[in-house]
């Protein structure tokens, strides 16, 4: 059982509580395979998905994940709320949960929100990525999808391939994967990898043959154009030559290598169409996965007492 | 000290006269199937369909089925389900299906069970076989098969205990509260 009513991120979470998570999503991935993909779980429940950035698929994904649970769904679009009439963030939020949300699914541009509104709500809180701090349902998912792969994720190697600075994806999946057992490797240019990660036990290369070598998962990461205005490589084309994942690239890899990203991709980027729709790749069961999981994280945050 | 109910061997004896049951009111194995309900039901359908086999010399499927998501307590409940898995390998449509639980009560995880099963599929009936029933039912649901009728107060538990957990045979009525 978890004890706190909010998903924030990963890091306040124990080893316990991933793998409840994960064993729970199990159960709910049955469902996804069946002619009626729908248990009445959560019924009478709703859940707002209040989005401050544009997302399609983190969006639709919590948006399915509740309708599979019978949970009703609004989207709070924020452009044409009354945001832009100058209501604050909390009274939006407060707003929303006097309609009778029972959890409210945020992403926002400022790390730190999820946490601010968990402390002013009643409601659960289901951090959807705030800034460059976290994204804990997509690193679950990614745990998720590699516990299935490959049975089990201590002791594994793990590469992370990309802007590790501006990702709240690899942050979440470094602290769950640590926390897991992983043994995790980051591969970027050093000025996309942030300092002295050493220190907390990851490993950091600047080569794509030292750090591909023998891994049994590579994860690449979006290059986040919207977060590149300050010239941290020097052109795509430069950052796909040195750091774009190709076959000829991935050969170093163990044969049993699996390839992951979490989207939505630029092909010909940071990853190849022939590594993306090739043998390895399992980013579209990333997606089915991502419906389970977040299924799971409702259902427990629902069993939570207050 | 909580009092024994059924030892091993009563176990046994009540669980080869309900096969005998199932088999005479369905007369014989054609499309019947065992659904267990996690977790107790699911070691007795084993049980229920290896001496079935023993006496029609004829393998009948057994699904195991979790109930978590169709329960109607997940507010009011202490500790929250664990989800365990439902494997129900079988197409259910048109089949006879014994659903299997080790004690029936208030009769709320039988409703569960069959709304769970209702959406794998649109069986020929449902029956439903318990070993022990405790009585208090606050559904009107009754079992076809059961291992025995113990009246019990409210404020006692029934305890099953089964081998395939690593516990003895031994069924037991206690205080609640322990």
């Amino acid at each position: 059982m978890l004890n706190s009513k909010d998903l924030i991120g990963i890091k306040e979470l124990s080893v316990e509580d991933i793998n409840l998570i994960l064993d729970t999503a199990a159960g709910f991935k049955d469902v996804l395979g069946r002619d009626i993909k729908k248990v009445p779980t959560l019924r009478g429940k709703t859940a707002v998905n209040l989005f401050f950035e544009p997302s399609t698929r983190t969006r639709t994904s919590f948006e399915l994940a509740a309708k599979r649970l019978s949970t009703d769904v609004i989207n709070f679009s924020v452009p044409t709320s009354s945001f832009v009439k100058g209501e604050s963030l909390i009274d939006t939020a407060l707003t929303v949960q006097a309609l009778g949300a029972d959890f409210i699914i945020i992403r926002h541009s400022s790390a730190g929100v999820p946490h601010l509104l968990a402390q002013k709500l009643r409601v659960s809180v289901i951090n959807a990525g705030d800034g460059t701090n976290e994204h804990p349902t997509q690193a679950l998912l990614d745990a998720f999808t590699i516990k299935e792969k490959k049975g089990n994720i201590e002791g594994l190697d793990i590469a992370i391939v990309g802007d590790i600075m501006h990702s709240r994806v690899a942050k979440s999946n470094i602290y769950s994967l640590t926390k897991l057992g992983a043994k995790i490797r980051l591969i970027g240019p050093p000025t996309l990898i942030p300092g002295e990660m050493e220190k907390i036990g990851v490993g950091v290369f600047h080569s794509m043959e030292a750090g591909l070598k023998d891994v049994d998962v590579v994860m690449t990461l979006r290059i986040q154009m919207e977060r590149q205005s300050k010239g941290f490589f020097p052109s795509t084309e430069e950052y796909s030559k040195n750091w774009g994942l190709t076959p000829d690239r991935l050969a170093v890899a163990r044969d049993d290598v699996i390839v992951m990203h979490p989207g939505p991709m630029n092909r010909g980027i940071e990853i190849s169409s022939e590594i993306a729709d090739g043998p390895r790749s399992v980013i579209l069961e990333q997606v089915t996965n991502g419906l389970a999981v977040r299924m799971a994280v409702m259902y427990l945050l629902a069993g939570v007492k207050r | 000290m909580p009092k024994e109910l059924l030892n091993k061997k009563d176990m046994d004896r009540a669980l080869t006269r309900m096969s005998h049951e199932i088999i005479e009111k369905n007369k014989g194995t054609d499309r019947l199937c065992l659904v267990g309900i996690q977790r107790g039901g699911v070691h007795l359908a084993k049980r229920l369909a290896s001496k079935i086999k023993e006496i029609e010399k004829k393998e009948i499927p057994v699904g195991s089925l979790d109930i978590a998501f169709y329960r109607d307590d997940l507010n009011i409940r202490k500790e929250q389900a664990l989800v365990r898995k439902t494997d129900v390998p079988f197409e259910v449509t048109d089949l006879k299906i014994v659903l299997v639980d080790d004690v029936l009560f208030t009769g709320r995880s039988i409703r569960a069970a069959m709304d769970a099963l209702m959406d794998l599929g649109r069986p020929a009936s449902i029956q439903l076989a318990v070993l022990i029933d405790r009585g208090h039912r606050q559904l009107p649901i009754k079992a076809d098969f059961v291992g025995k009728n113990i009246p019990t107060s409210l404020s006692e538990n029934v305890e099953v205990r089964l081998e395939e957990d690593g516990f003895g045979d031994r069924i037991v009525l206690e205080k609640a509260g322990k």
